[in-house]
């Protein structure tokens, strides 16, 4: 890489932390516990918006996987999040009215919490509907990895967007508070998706699945990338570009092996095509606060009335992070 | 039995752990002599000795700073055996374990096992040329060269020192007498041995040696032991594995089970927070006894894969974490398949002939420019890989990628022409899992059948002629990998068995089945005066091949006749 593209690159960064700066004061503290974070805990970053529902099993899956505490920002709820988020334990909340798409997707938001509170901790940047898989999840709790990740000098930790979906009409069955997600959701694609190097920050840009199958399928250059880099050991500095599918430094991108090896790699599972999908859709699109002028939304509103089941015969049934590891969605690399 | 067996424990991190099992041997009867490295704060080191406090037969060697591949580790290891033989004279094997080591049997077994063995040290020790595992290149260098720079903290430096010694022909003389050998840092020798390295005469001018050693910890016993040892057993009772970047292997509680069978004595590195393993191993359980001899085989084998997988990875895999650069992938696709050019277009269905003569799947025209032609017209096929062509050829070659992985264990095959979308085809030709058999021309039967407006017939026959020509060009440029058979239309029509009867060879090597029904051939009359009328046109379908003698009278046909004969 040459000297100026790595100086553009360095600018891109500091712009993308002063904007992240700029955005603080967008957010304020609804309940701060963040002096309750211990030197070595791993903590979890989240903006949400309207997600009670979703959150009790949420927060009870990445307890028990090893979060010690969870940073959020509450993006205007109306049904109760705030409330329920600020009554936990193990949460530091920010409350904000401010434009989602105007903080990049609320990516500006988490990239200040992440710089203030993140630095040498292990973090975790996820949504509410997404569920990390990673080797050996049933038996190593999330320090284990972490813990092995720090002794091979490894910062990031890439997990891609698995679409988990129901076998009829994604609306069939209503999702109960408290519910395993993918009790309903139970199905994916196994091998759909195309993967491309984005040549400029290095990071491989996946799209595919049930998503760019049913609603993308004559358009699927704009159907949603998959990749993402959900945890990071962040240092002061470092900032995600956009959502957590890139970040600068470019070198933490590079969570790939490009000479046919195989690095460790997870999946997140994502659990947005259930009930709650369709009245979602119907709000985002009305708010535009989504990318593209909230083109998916409207490509998924148009495809939902024609094909409401993404289900098909060759769907697998997910069974455990094996399963993902044999059908080559993820990788052991070289952890035993 | 007389005399027991005393364990040096060298402790950095994770000290509770280190106490924990510190406890276990000295409740158990062994003397353990404890190194904690100068760098542990004082808070730490007053949680170790409350946690060990009450243990008569527990004593704490004098502190050395210790850094990662210098002597310091070695003079460590020397204080503590020196404290272990004044303080503790009953003692006859001297094990050195770390802490974060975990002893997998009963101490009493241990004990016994020794006990057997009275005189044997227990130490890897190798010649430098016979060693496999030294990581960087570095193993006779070891010691003659001067390391003088940290690896850890100023790689560059290190590496820019050893270049340069290289390069002006530096080496360090080695002391006579000493023959260099290396192994496993973690050993158990006997007291004999041990006292006698220790009081060495010259052992003030080998450790001036060992000092500017590169890893000497590794080294430093395992040359010495040749000295002074009557019976050396080259291997370690500690089971310590190493990954492809020199960094241990750990354990964690779902290795219990292997750990169990392992027989081994000590494994290490442990989790700290492996809390199944600790309470399961942390007891001198009489019936897990089984006095069976170490058998690491099958951690090995378990540890040998995971570097498998790191380094070479799933051929023809593409994911998140595995994205080769051309060239490198070891495998473009992950299973051989087979791809025809022409074969339907001659023969009525091929397609059902091929899958009921050889099996596999055989798929129509994967590249067809209006959608995907999966076998059966599924809609989605294997993987949920959708007929879309929009999204097939957002990635042709991820696409068939994807298509052969997501197929494992079932051959593909698929039908090919110079009317599909060509560009997957340089990646085919370049994937030695392909196998291609064209036959060039063919693209003119159905023309010929097609009945439309003979200008539209011209033009297309030029255009597909072209992109096959093109195809046939590079079928022979020297990157090719992929398996070729190529036959002109006209040759295969005159002799179409042999050909067939390869083609099954291949698609179902293994059950040699003899053709026993030929595809029906497309009705060719008046074929090759549909060509001489392309001919005569303006247009010569040159890849067809010489068509006249087949199909004019006989009176004219003694080329057909030759060729009947040779055939």
């Amino acid at each position: 890489m040459g000297l100026l593209r790595s100086y553009r690159l360095r600018l891109q960064r500091k712009r993308w932390r002063i904007r992240a700066f700029r955005k603080r004061r967008e957010l304020s503290p609804r309940a701060d516990r963040t002096d309750r974070i211990r030197p070595g805990d791993i903590l979890l970053f989240a903006t949400v918006r309207n997600e009670k529902v979703r959150l009790p099993y949420f927060l009870s899956y990445y307890r028990n996987l090893g979060i010690r505490h969870f940073l959020i920002v509450d993006n205007g709820s109306t049904d109760g999040t705030a409330e329920y988020l600020a009554a936990q334990e193990d949460v530091s909340l920010w409350g904000t009215g401010a434009s989602y798409r105007r903080a990049r997707f609320g990516t500006d938001w988490m990239n200040w919490l992440l710089s203030r509170h993140g630095s040498g901790h292990w973090c975790l940047t996820v949504d509410a509907d997404e569920f990390l898989i990673y080797p050996f999840c049933d038996t190593r709790p999330l320090p284990a990895l972490t813990d092995w990740l720090d002794a091979s000098s490894i910062r990031s930790f890439p997990a891609m967007l698995v679409d988990m979906y129901p076998k009829g009409p994604i609306d069939a069955v209503p999702y109960r508070e408290g519910q395993d997600p993918f009790e309903i959701a139970a199905w994916f694609d196994s091998g759909n998706y195309t993967i491309r190097r984005n040549p400029r920050l290095g990071e491989l840009w996946i799209q595919g699945g049930p998503r760019a199958r049913a609603f993308f399928a004559d358009d699927p250059a704009r159907a949603p990338a998959l990749n993402k880099i959900p945890l990071v050991r962040w240092q002061r500095g470092y900032a995600y570009v956009s959502s957590t599918h890139s970040l600068l430094p470019r070198g933490l991108n590079l969570v790939y092996d490009e000479w046919g090896g195989e690095k460790a790699s997870g999946c997140l599972l994502h659990a947005k095509l259930i009930d709650t999908f369709g009245p979602k859709a119907e709000e985002e699109l009305e708010r535009r606060q989504h990318y593209a002028a909230s083109h998916e939304y409207r490509a998924y509103l148009a495809a939902m009335r024609q094909t409401p089941d993404l289900w098909c015969k060759w769907s697998e049934r997910y069974i455990n992070w094996r399963q993902l590891e044999i059908l080559g969605l993820m990788s052991k690399g070289n952890w035993a | 039995m007389t005399g027991t067996v005393g364990f040096l424990m060298l402790v950095h991190a994770s000290l509770g752990r280190g106490a924990q099992v510190a406890r276990h041997w000295c409740e158990s009867g062994c003397p353990v002599v404890v190194h904690i490295d100068a760098r542990v704060g004082p808070e730490d080191v007053a949680a170790f000795r409350a946690a060990v406090a009450g243990l008569d037969n527990l004593r704490f060697a004098r502190r050395h700073r210790c850094d990662w591949g210098t002597f310091s580790i070695v003079a460590a290891t020397q204080a503590a055996a020196e404290t272990m033989l004044a303080e503790f004279p009953e003692v006859n094997h001297i094990f050195l374990a770390s802490g974060s080591c975990l002893p997998l049997r009963p101490v009493p077994e241990l004990r016994d096992y020794l006990a057997r063995h009275p005189d044997t040290d227990f130490i890897e020790s190798v010649t430098t040329a016979d060693v496999a595992w030294a990581t960087g290149g570095l193993d006779t260098e070891r010691f003659t060269l001067r390391f003088p720079f940290s690896w850890r903290s100023h790689r560059r430096l290190f590496d820019a020192y050893v270049r340069l010694q290289r390069r002006i022909g530096f080496r360090r003389r080695i002391p006579e007498g000493l023959n260099p050998h290396l192994g496993s840092q973690w050993w158990c020798l006997t007291r004999a041995t041990l006292s006698a390295i220790l009081a060495d005469p010259r052992r003030r001018e080998f450790d001036r040696y060992f000092r500017r050693v590169w890893i000497p910890d590794e080294s430093y016993f395992q040359t010495l032991a040749r000295r002074h040892s009557s019976r050396i057993e080259s291997r370690s009772l500690t089971l310590a594995r190493f990954d492809f970047q020199g960094k241990p292997h750990i354990f964690y509680d779902d290795h219990l089970q292997l750990l169990r069978r392992s027989d081994c004595f000590v494994a290490r590195k442990i989790w700290p927070k492996a809390e199944r393993l600790y309470e399961a191993f942390l007891s001198n359980d009489p019936q897990v006894t089984k006095n069976a001899e170490p058998n690491p085989g099958r951690i090995d084998r378990l540890f040998a894969q995971a570097t498998e997988r790191r380094t070479r990875g799933r051929p023809g895999l593409r994911m998140q974490s595995r994205f080769p650069r051309q060239g490198w992938e070891n495998g473009r696709t992950c299973a051989p398949y087979s791809v025809f050019q022409g074969f339907a277009e001659l023969f009525e269905g091929f397609e059902t002939w091929l899958e009921k003569a050889a099996g596999g799947r055989v798929h129509g025209h994967l590249f067809a420019p209006a959608r995907v032609e999966f076998a059966g017209g599924e809609r989605i096929y294997n993987g949920c890989l959708s007929d879309s062509a929009a999204l097939r050829d957002y990635d042709p070659e991820g696409f068939l990628v994807s298509l052969i992985w997501n197929t494992r264990g079932e051959r593909q095959c698929f039908q090919f022409g110079p009317a599909d979308r060509q560009e997957v085809a340089d990646f085919m030709l370049g994937d030695r899992n392909a196998s291609l058999s064209v036959i060039t021309g063919a693209w003119a039967v159905p023309l010929h059948h097609s009945g439309r407006d003979f200008a539209e017939v011209r033009a297309e026959a030029a255009r597909l002629q072209a992109v096959e020509a093109r195809l046939v060009r590079r079928l022979r440029e020297h990157w090719v990998r992929a398996g070729v058979r190529i036959w002109p239309l006209a040759d295969f029509v005159a002799a179409p068995v042999e050909p067939l009867q390869a083609i099954l060879a291949e698609v179902a090597p293994q059950d040699g089945r003899r053709l026993a029904e030929l595809p029906r051939m497309r009705d060719l009359t008046g074929f090759a005066a549909f060509l001489q009328r392309l001919r005569n046109e303006g247009m010569n379908p040159h890849l067809a091949g010489d068509f006249t003698a087949d199909l004019v009278p006989p009176r004219q046909g003694r080329e057909a006749e030759r060729r009947r004969a040779r055939g």
